[in-house]
């Protein structure tokens, strides 16, 4: 963490029109799962401004490597071999340090790894399908695995999932708490999956897609996708001496 | 022409999907060897934590009143004292043995949630009254788009309550109650309903 003080002022409120609604019908399951009443707004109290922080020592050796984090010794998860990088920053477009950012994937198949799976392409017995890391003072996290393939799933007779990786972010205040999907430059199937299509903004779908970078792609090993995570900006302390909550 | 205000938009959301245990509690999906303890699981509370031993249970439930068996709920509270162990906290120092973040997949049968922790604390809201004490939940899973956020009271808290900032400007009265944990001895039961007659309160925080 940068040694500057802790940040303890509100959040900027959330755009409610750029991000899913609740309810879209084209993805089925979220008919039933969401609220029909207007949401009540509640300006950040110490309840929301404050976040848990995680220390490096919950960080196992290869946990940002899903190519071996599962494999046998020697081994290796079979895929196109990639490094996902980023910085996770706020919407001031500062780095977000210390965040602990967790990933989950199906594997190169689009299979993943759990019981209710049912698809018939095939495990990798060398690919758990996740992993996590904490961010550097700038914001700044890294991650090898490989590739994850698209795959079928039932909500429309014929609806895929283009390849994706999910990410869960914490950052300074547990009202900046987010979970959402990393898409794939150049990836056709992204405009036609009703779980993208529940983003109503096609600049908020764009801004999940991560880029091919070639400059940060290591010669004969893996190619590199950057992609960065933006959470809540929260307000400047213009006036250091008001009295309570912020 | 004006400066631009040069602002980054969030991340959208996307929903956690079936499979956010894979991610976010992997030996609960039955992947072991990889993490040694699924982050948040298990008693919030050691012996060394002050406050008073309580169990939070309660399940998820759909519009059918179908309980989720997929969801992730977390929760964020303050120590028996009212402070959150947090960077933000800059009131005084929260209690060491109590980190205030717990994490749990419902149960794989039926759905059910159970945190083990302690009550916490009153929280001053932003003009420094005191809030009742109160739980912080949030609420992912396949088919929520966007994390939900609510709040969990305590019913043995009528005075505080009536008293809380947030319960008390609540227009329609007859939702209060989704936002109270109903305490019976050492356990609270607190149901979140996300439609139909009984739907909790969400908010925009």
């Amino acid at each position: 963490m940068k040694n500057t003080p802790p940040e303890t002022t509100p959040f900027f409120a959330r755009d409610r029109e750029w991000h899913p609604p609740a309810f879209t019908p084209g993805y089925k399951t979220s008919v039933l799962r969401s609220p029909q009443r207007a949401l009540i707004s509640l300006e950040g109290t110490k309840s929301e401004i404050t976040g848990p922080v995680f220390g490096h020592n919950i960080l196992g050796e290869f946990d940002n490597d899903l190519i071996v984090n599962y494999a046998k010794p020697g081994e290796m998860a079979l895929g196109e071999r990639i490094l996902v990088y980023g910085r996770v920053i706020d919407e001031r477009g500062r780095g977000v340090s210390g965040a602990l950012v967790e990933f989950w994937q199906a594997n190169a198949g689009g299979r993943y790894r759990h019981k209710k799976e049912t698809y018939l392409a095939p495990l990798d017995p060398n690919f758990g399908g996740f992993g996590r890391t904490i961010t550097d003072e700038d914001g700044g996290y890294a991650f090898k695995t490989i590739k994850p393939g698209p795959y079928p799933w039932p909500n429309g007779v014929n609806d895929w999932r283009p390849a994706h990786i999910h990410f869960s972010v914490f950052g300074h205040g547990f009202a900046q708490r987010l979970i959402t999907q990393m898409y794939f430059e150049g990836d056709p199937m992204i405009w036609i999956c009703p779980i993208v299509k529940t983003i109503p903004d096609e600049n908020a779908i764009k801004g999940l897609i991560a880029a091919l970078d070639m400059q940060n792609t290591i010669p004969h090993d893996m190619r590199a996708y950057k992609f960065d995570i933006v959470l809540r900006g929260r307000r400047s302390t213009f006036f250091e001496n008001r009295k309570e909550g912020n | 022409m004006v400066q631009p205000l040069t602002y980054f938009k969030e991340s959208a959301s996307q929903t956690a999907g079936p499979y956010v245990h894979i991610g976010c509690t992997p030996n609960f999906s039955g992947i072991t060897g990889v993490y040694d303890t699924d982050l948040g699981s298990g008693p919030m509370v050691n012996d060394q934590t002050r406050g008073e031993r309580i169990t939070i249970r309660g399940f998820v439930y759909d519009g059918a009143m179908t309980p989720l068996k997929d969801a992730m709920i977390e929760i964020w509270q303050a120590d028996a004292d009212g402070y959150y162990n947090s960077p933000s906290e800059t009131r005084g120092k929260a209690d060491p043995n109590f980190f205030g973040w717990a994490r749990q997949p419902g149960d794989m049968a039926t759905g059910e949630f159970a945190f083990e922790t302690i009550k916490p604390g009153k929280v001053p809201f932003r003009d420094g009254r005191l809030m009742a004490p109160h739980v912080t939940f949030w609420v992912v899973a396949r088919g929520i788009n966007l994390g939900l956020n609510t709040r969990m009271y305590f019913s043995d808290e009528e005075e505080a309550n009536a008293a809380d900032p947030i319960l008390s400007r609540i227009e329609h009265r007859v939702r209060v109650p989704t936002l109270i944990g109903k305490r019976d001895g050492n356990t609270v039961t607190f149901n979140i309903y996300l439609q139909g007659e009984n739907e909790t309160i969400f908010f925009d925080i």
